[in-house]
Order: C-alpha cells, then sequence, then structure tokens
C-alpha cells in the first residue's frame, strides 16, 4: 500500500482506519491492549475498595467528608462531552473532512483540559486539607487509582495534540487515519474508566 | 499493495451518496446515545443526592455504570459495527478481561483477611 | 542487490542486531538472553545445592543464600523460561501461520529490549549492594522491611522486563488473529501456535496485576506510600492476591507453549496426526481460564475462611482434568505410531511421566486440609520443580534439538543429545524426587542450612549429586550447541517427518520467509502437500510479486535503554545523600519519552522488495534455478 496516495472523497474508502493491513493491526492490537487496561485498572479499583476509609487509628478523613458531587458533576460532564466530540471527530475522517476532524478533535481536547485543571484543583485541595499521598493507606489507594486515571487522560491529551500537529499540514491519508481512530479509542476508554470512577469512587463514596 | 488490502476504487455518485447519508445517519444515533448516557449519570447523580436508601443507590449506579460501559463500547468505539475487523474476537477479549476484572472484585472484597 | 547475504563487519552485525525487527533475529536474540540468565540462575541453585549438601555446612552465609534463593526462582521463571520459550514463539508462529512477520516488529525489538534491560538492571544488584532476599514471591510484610536496595533491584527490574514480555505477549496474540495466510483458519492452525495464542492471553491479563502490584511496592518503599503497611491502614494480603493473581497464570504461560512444543514432536516422531486435534485445542483453552480462577491455592494457609479455600480447592482440582486430556491425547498420539526414538522424542518420552508425577503432587496440595501440612515445606519445592524441569525445561531441550535446523541451519548431534538427555533426567530424578521426602519429614523450604540427625543428611546428599549431574547435562547441551556451528547445513526438512508450514520452507530461511503466501489445504499443510507428492511444498496462494518489509530501527533500543536508566533515578530516590537521582530519574524518562515522540512523529512506510531482487536474493541462497 502506498501510503501517500492521495485521497477525493470519493476515493476515500469506507473504513479508513481498516483499510491496510497496518491499519488492521494496530485496531485489533489496540482493542486487544484495552483488554488489558481493564484489568490493570482493575487491580486498582479492588485495592481501593480494600483500603477505602482505612488509615491508621484516629483518622479523620472518610469518603463521605471528603468528596463533593458538585467537582465529579462537573468533571464527568466534560469528560462524557469530550467522548462525544471525539465521536464526531471520527465521522468527519470517515467522510474526508479533515478540517472538521481537526476542530472536533480540538473541542476533545479542550475539554480533556478542562477535566485535567479540575483534577489538579481537586488533588491540591485534598491536599491543602492534609489529605497527602502518604496520609494513609486510603489516600495512597485513591490518589494511585485516580491519579493512574489522571495520568491516561494527560497521555490521551498529548498523544491527540501530537497527532494533530504532525498531520496539519498533509491532511488525511491511509497511514494516518488507523492512528486518529486509535487516539479516539484510547480517548473512549479513558472516559468508561471515569464512569466506574465517579460511581465507584465518588457517588458510593459520598453515600458512605 | 498486499493481499490484505481494500482495493481503491473510485466510488460512484450514488453509492458516495448512500454512503455520506449511512454515516450521518449513524452519527445521529451516537448523538442519541450519547443523551442517554448524560441522561443515566444526571439520575445516577440525582438519586445520591436525593438521599435514598444505601441499597437502593449501590446496585442502581452500578447498573447505570454497567449501561454506560456497554453504550461506550458498542456506540461509541464501533464495536457494533459488523465490519469491524475480527470484531468477535475484540469483543471476546473484552469480556473475559470484565470476567477477570470482576473476578478481582469479588475477592478484594470477601477475602482480603484483616 | 547483493547487500543481503554480503558478509559484514563486527560493528555492522551488532547494529545489525541492535536494530533489527526481524522476527528470526529477535527469536536468536531471545535464545541467547535466555540461555544467558538460565546458566547463572543454574549456577546459583548449584550454590544453594552445595551449602545444603551437609548439615551445618558454611559455605555460604544465611543472608547470601536468602539473595540466591530469590534470584534463583525470579531468573529462572521471569529471566530465563520466558525468553527461552518466546524465543520459539518469535521463530515458529510467523513460519506456522505462513506470515512473512509478526504484527508489530517495532514492538517486537521493544519488547526484547526492555526484556533484556530490565534484566540486566535486576542482575546488577549483585554488584551494586546486595540482591534481592525475600524471595521470588517478596511477600510485603517480608520485603517492606528488607535492608539496602534489594528489593528495589527487583521491583524496577522486574517492571521494566514485565513491561517487554506483555508487549510481546500482545504482539503475539494480533499476529496469530491477523496475519494467518489465506486458510489457515483456527482450527488448522499447529498445536504450537495455540498454545502460544492462549499463553500471550495470560500474560496479557495477567501481568497488569503485577505490574500494580509492583508499582504499589514502589510506592510504598520508594515514595512514601501506604499500601501495606498495617499501622497506616495497609494491607499486606494485598500484594499476596496481586502477586498469585499473576502468579498462578505465569505457571500455565510457561507450561502451555511447552504443552504445544511437546505436541508437534510427538506427532512428528509417531509419524501420525496428533489425536484428538480439537479436544487438545480445548483443553488448552479451559487451562487457561481456570488458571486464572486458583490463585488463592497459594494462600490456603493465610486464614482465608474454610468457604473460600473449598472453592479454591475444588477449582484447582478441575484443572487436572484438561490436562489429562492433554496427557491421554499424547499417549493416544504414540500409540500405533511409527515411531522414531530421536532426541527431541526422547525428551517427549521423558516428560510425560514427569509432568504426571508433579501433577499428581499438585493435586495432592490442592486439597486444602493437606495443604496445610506441606506448606513452605521441601515437597512443595519438589512439586514446582516436577512441574517446571520436567515440563518445561524438558520441552526446552527437547524443542531445541528439534528446531536447532530452523534455528541456524545445523542439526545438533543426535548421539551427544541422548547421552545429555540421560545424564540430564536421571540428575533431574535423583535431585528432586528425594525432596518430596524431605518435604514429608518436615525439612522447610528456604532454609540455608540444618542440624544433623534429623534424618535428613542422606536424602540432601543424593540431591546436591543429583544437581550437579544436572549442571553436567547442561554443560554438555551447550557444549553440543557450539559443536554445531562446524556442522553442516541441515537442508529442508532434516527430519524427513516435518507436518507444518515451518518444515516446508527452503533452508537457510530469507529475511521475508516466504516468497509467496502458502495457501493452507488442512491440518498439518505440509504434510498434505507431500503425500501428494508435492516437491515444492506448499501450495501458494499469490503469484511472486512485491514484498512490503518493515525497516529496521534504533528507537526500541532508545526508549529501553531511557528505562533502565531512569530505573536508577527511582532507585536512588529515597537515599537522602543522593540529591541527584531525581534528574537521573527525569533524563531517563525524558529519553524514553522522546524516543516515543520521534517515533510517532518520524514516518516508517517500510520498504517494498521488488520481483527482481527476490529472485536474485533466492539464486544467491539457493544457487541457480532459486527454490527448488
Amino acid at each position: 500500500m502506498d501510503f501517500n496516495t492521495k485521497f477525493t472523497p470519493h476515493t476515500w474508502p469506507d473504513h479508513p482506519e481498516q483499510a491496510t493491513m497496518e491499519g488492521k493491526n494496530k485496531v485489533v492490537g489496540f482493542w486487544i491492549f484495552l483488554a488489558c487496561e481493564v484489568v490493570l485498572f482493575a487491580s486498582l479499583f479492588a485495592t481501593y475498595l480494600a483500603l477505602k476509609n482505612k488509615g491508621p487509628a484516629g483518622m479523620e478523613f472518610t469518603t463521605q467528608g471528603l468528596f463533593e458531587l458538585p467537582l465529579a458533576f462537573a468533571m464527568t460532564m466534560l469528560l462524557l462531552t469530550s467522548s462525544l466530540t471525539s465521536v464526531y471527530a471520527i465521522y468527519h475522517m470517515r467522510n474526508f473532512n479533515f478540517k472538521g476532524m481537526q476542530t472536533w478533535l480540538a473541542i476533545t481536547l479542550a475539554l480533556g483540559l478542562g477535566f485535567l485543571a479540575l483534577e489538579i484543583y481537586e488533588f491540591q485541595h485534598y491536599v491543602h486539607l492534609g489529605f497527602t499521598f502518604n496520609q494513609s493507606a486510603f489516600a495512597t489507594a485513591f490518589y494511585s487509582l485516580v491519579g493512574t486515571h489522571g495520568f491516561h487522560v494527560t497521555l490521551g491529551l498529548v498523544w491527540i495534540a501530537t497527532l494533530m500537529i504532525r498531520n496539519a499540514k498533509r491532511g488525511l491519508n491511509l497511514y494516518n487515519a488507523p492512528k486518529f481512530f486509535v487516539a479516539a479509542l484510547y480517548w473512549h476508554f479513558i472516559d468508561v474508566v471515569w464512569v466506574f470512577i465517579f460511581t465507584v469512587v465518588y457517588l458510593m463514596g459520598v453515600i458512605g | 499493495m498486499s493481499s490484505h488490502d481494500t482495493p481503491i476504487v473510485a466510488k460512484s455518485q450514488a453509492q458516495y451518496e448512500y454512503d455520506r447519508h449511512h454515516n450521518a445517519v449513524h452519527m445521529r444515533k451516537q448523538v442519541i446515545n450519547f443523551a442517554l448516557m448524560i441522561f443515566f449519570t444526571f439520575i445516577a447523580f440525582a438519586v445520591v443526592a436525593a438521599d435514598f436508601s444505601k441499597y437502593l443507590i449501590m446496585p442502581f449506579v452500578l447498573l447505570l455504570a454497567g449501561v454506560q460501559v456497554v453504550l461506550q463500547l458498542y456506540s461509541f468505539m464501533h464495536l457494533e459495527d459488523k465490519k469491524t475487523h475480527f470484531g468477535g474476537v475484540i469483543g471476546f477479549f473484552m469480556w473475559v478481561g470484565m470476567l477477570i476484572a470482576f473476578t478481582f472484585f469479588l475477592a478484594f472484597l470477601t477475602i482480603i483477611w484483616w | 542487490m547483493s547487500s543481503y547475504t554480503q558478509k559484514k563487519g563486527f560493528g555492522a552485525t551488532v547494529w545489525d542486531y541492535i536494530t533489527t525487527v526481524d522476527h528470526k533475529k529477535l527469536a536468536v536474540m531471545y535464545l541467547l538472553a535466555g540461555t544467558l540468565f538460565f546458566a547463572i540462575a543454574g549456577f546459583e541453585a548449584l550454590l544453594m545445592r552445595i551449602q545444603l549438601m551437609k548439615p551445618n555446612n558454611d559455605f555460604v552465609s544465611a543472608g547470601f543464600f536468602n539473595e540466591l534463593l530469590t534470584m534463583h526462582g525470579t531468573t529462572m521463571l521471569f529471566l530465563a523460561a520466558t525468553p527461552l520459550l518466546f524465543a520459539f514463539m518469535n521463530m515458529l508462529v510467523p513460519l506456522q501461520i505462513g506470515a512473512r512477520d509478526v504484527a508489530f516488529p517495532f514492538l517486537n525489538s521493544l519488547g526484547f529490549w526492555l526484556f533484556f534491560l530490565g534484566a540486566v538492571f535486576l542482575h546488577l544488584s549483585f554488584f551494586m549492594g546486595g540482591a534481592p532476599d525475600a524471595g521470588w514471591t517478596s511477600y510485603a510484610s517480608l520485603s517492606l522491611y528488607s535492608p539496602g536496595h534489594g528489593i528495589d533491584f527487583y521491583v524496577l527490574g522486574l517492571q521494566i522486563s514485565g513491561a517487554g514480555t506483555l508487549i510481546s505477549g500482545l504482539n503475539f496474540i494480533v499476529t496469530i488473529i491477523t496475519m494467518r495466510a489465506p486458510g489457515m483458519t483456527f482450527m488448522r492452525m499447529p498445536l504450537f501456535t495455540w498454545t502460544a495464542l492462549v499463553s500471550s492471553a495470560l500474560i496479557l491479563f495477567a501481568f497488569p496485576p503485577l505490574t500494580i502490584g509492583l508499582l504499589m511496592m514502589l510506592f510504598d518503599r520508594m515514595f512514601g506510600g501506604n499500601f501495606f503497611d498495617h499501622t497506616m491502614g495497609g494491607n499486606t494480603v494485598i500484594w499476596e492476591h496481586l502477586f498469585w493473581i499473576f502468579g498462578h497464570p505465569e505457571v500455565y504461560i510457561l507450561v502451555l507453549p511447552a504443552f504445544g512444543l511437546f505436541s508437534e514432536i510427538i506427532p512428528t516422531f509417531s509419524r501420525k496426526r496428533l489425536f484428538g486435534y480439537s479436544s487438545m485445542v480445548f483443553a488448552t483453552i479451559l487451562i487457561g481460564f481456570l488458571g486464572f480462577m486458583v490463585w488463592a491455592h497459594h494462600m490456603f494457609t493465610v486464614g482465608l475462611g474454610p468457604t473460600a479455600n473449598a472453592i479454591f480447592a475444588v477449582a484447582t482440582m478441575a484443572i487436572a482434568v484438561p490436562t489429562g486430556m492433554k496427557v491421554f491425547n499424547w499417549i493416544l498420539t504414540i500409540w500405533g505410531g511409527s515411531i522414531k526414538v530421536t532426541t527431541p522424542m526422547l525428551y517427549a518420552l521423558g516428560f510425560i511421566p514427569s509432568f504426571v508425577a508433579g501433577g499428581v503432587t499438585g493435586v495432592m496440595q490442592a486439597s486444602a486440609p493437606l495443604d496445610y501440612q506441606l506448606h513452605d515445606s521441601y515437597f512443595i519445592v519438589a512439586h514446582f520443580h516436577y512441574v517446571i524441569v520436567g515440563g518445561i525445561v524438558t520441552a526446552l531441550f527437547g524443542s531445541a534439538h528439534f528446531y536447532w535446523p530452523i534455528f541456524f541451519n545445523r542439526m545438533l548431534n543426535e548421539t551427544l543429545g541422548k547421552w545429555t538427555f540421560w545424564v540430564f533426567f536421571i540428575g533431574f530424578h535423583l535431585t528432586f524426587f528425594v525432596q518430596h521426602f524431605l518435604g514429608l519429614m518436615g525439612m522447610p523450604r528456604r532454609v540455608f542450612t540444618y542440624m544433623e540427625g534429623q534424618g535428613w543428611d542422606q536424602f540432601n546428599y543424593i540431591s546436591t549429586i543429583g544437581a550437579l549431574m544436572m549442571g553436567v547435562g547442561v554443560i554438555m547441551m551447550v557444549i553440543n550447541c557450539l559443536m554445531s556451528i562446524k556442522g553442516k547445513p541441515a537442508g529442508r526438512d532434516p527430519w524427513g517427518d516435518g507436518r507444518t508450514l515451518e518444515w516446508a520452507i527452503p533452508q537457510p530461511i530469507p529475511f521475508y520467509n516466504f516468497r509467496q503466501t502458502p495457501l493452507v489445504r488442512g491440518l498439518d499443510p505440509y504434510w498434505i502437500e507431500k503425500q501428494e507428492g508435492n516437491k515444492e511444498g506448499m501450495t501458494y496462494a499469490e503469484p511472486i510479486g512485491d514484498i512490503h518489509m518493515p525497516n529496521n530501527s534504533a528507537i526500541p533500543f532508545v526508549i529501553s535503554l531511557g528505562m533502565f536508566i531512569a530505573a536508577f533515578g527511582a532507585l536512588y530516590n529515597p537515599d537522602a545523600d543522593k540529591p541527584w537521582s531525581i534528574y537521573i530519574l527525569i533524563g531517563g524518562l525524558a529519553i524514553t519519552f522522546g524516543a516515543m515522540i520521534v517515533r510517532s512523529i518520524k514516518d516508517d512506510h517500510g520498504f517494498h522488495l521488488h520481483k527482481e531482487e527476490i529472485l536474485e536474493i533466492e539464486e544467491q541462497l539457493y544457487g541457480k534455478g532459486g527454490n527448488k
């Protein structure tokens, strides 16, 4: 496959991300990687559940006292919406509309940055209260779980930004279409993990 | 060009328009799914804020989270698309991963010896 | 295009191996690295056995003994058995499924370098203030309080090499799913490819818990975390769970490919189709699945309660069923076959009773009440060495003989091979059979010495003699390998009874494997072609045309090197007198991420090999007339 073939909307294949051997491998491989990530996050979640509210004798921090619903709700809305915007980006990718795709990816990035800013604010707030990483087993487990998710978000932002900048001048081809598709898959997966974080950590934390 | 590649052919105008329309319809479905997800999230936060019984909330929000995950995987991540290369194998791996994840939860909630 | 077969200078050859993405070269590198660590770990075992030869011995100190037993277990499982099996997987899987390379050649190289540099990092501990000393399981209640940096080396080294293993496993899964030649349906795949697929799937799901466990240990030891510290609300049993969630599947990760290798050797030398192919596939998948549901049988004595113990005991016993299916299928493959007792077949025949013995003691331990008696005794040591040496090492030795011509186009010496087998096999049983009795007499494992007059002296002495015999066997094996350098080219299908595609390729194998993609018409495709008198050995699915191949790359090595450097930074981070460590950590990570960004920005389209070049290469390799 000549990766530099120029396309028009009429010659652009129906599933550009899977039109080449490399693309097919990339998509299948990335899904398999996500299956591995499911187990990775499950280990962190299970540990968090086991260590929730556990600390040195007389620890005053509990999930109920610590977590606030409005902040979690705002973060959830930002990340869920960014999931939809990346769906829009892939929609435009399949229609061979490069401008549209870049625009929607930029919106995704903005929403992701907003999410990250709120998360940093949240962590800072907790540290300010004295709930530091070393304070208790609960704190260590909480920061590890939510922080690993935050790390994934950061990585996703850097990844998507790199892709956008790298391909800004040359537009879509069959070499970079799978890359955009896979980055979008990653972004959705981050959202999947967050759905469980806001449910298990925040919602079930607030009710105790 | 290897035998695994899709041949590049110019689409006829009718095919082109059909594909465009198909994509647009598909996108509309995605937006509906998104609306559903937002709605579920809203309900989940609402039942917690409304301070219902713990034993009602827990299974309920977990159920909503499960539905959201299925929507994400099959709709947003295009797993429902029949043209996804080896979609069945991918689904199998994802569900096995989730099954194993479930055993972790079960074990860590029951047999972490205190 | 004579450059493909030209003799290269030493520097160019080294550079070629550092940057290669060819699965065959990586297989050779895995083989060499695995053998190196196998020799190191074997040497550690010999030192331990010499120490235990007589009571109250002072050959090594107690502290050094702890380091030896930890490094022996860790190295054998992570850094010897795994890469040696990866060598066979890398070499054989693409050839068996008719592919020109793995799905992600770049990742294949990255996986190797991460594994290798992680392994080197771990072994540097010997020279940098002491090796890890808390056992290969490194239980948190012990390892958190181990002074010095030994455990830190364990955590970081395994983290890096584990990432490499995970990447390689993922690569094999995708290769087997997507890269199969036309006609190679799932139910026509050779059994070794099947076991490679299932064992890679186990890697995929088992290594993340280890990664998380190691990450927690890293946080606790180096960054002030509290996962396992009970005074801060932590729980040390979490480590045990995470470790065994990984650790038990790890056993199957290793033994399933060994099963696969024997499932290739036995039909070849019985000259019969593998008996019960579909039940073998089913058994493989079932073992893989059940392997995930039994981890707590390593923790019966932790006190999980009778319900949990009963569930895990029953699940463990259930694994004996699919394993038994496999054993019977092998026996029935041999039954009525036209048997040729070559060296690989000899290993296969030795494997079946040895592995069954290890399996039976496994079922004994699955019974929780009895396990309370056997736990942490030499009975356990005897059990897992019967499974690992009797199952995996015999598979590695046997298939080294079997597949040597595929790797190097040379045969190993059969006479020396048979001598090696008997020396090693007798030594193995001598070493470990008596350890069953030592365990039942109450000798605990992981002790550096014992008092005389407990009836253990004689058996320990016998065991040491056996271990020395195993050492001699390994040396004989290495001599055999070295001798083969001077051997004659073996050519295609040297055993004369090859059944699968890897034997159908002319030797030496060109770097693109298949000039034309083969068409697979059934199980054992080469056998089918031979039966139909096809001298070519393959039916082709396509005419000769351009071949697309990946470019070599140094980036995998640089990424791994960055991790290697960063690991030193993390290691010295808790030391107050080494404030520079944080810069090393950041610098190393910067190298890694920088290399990743370069990889992402620089396009790598690979290159095309044109028809004329292919014909020219084939002429150089096989003489005039090309592939005949």
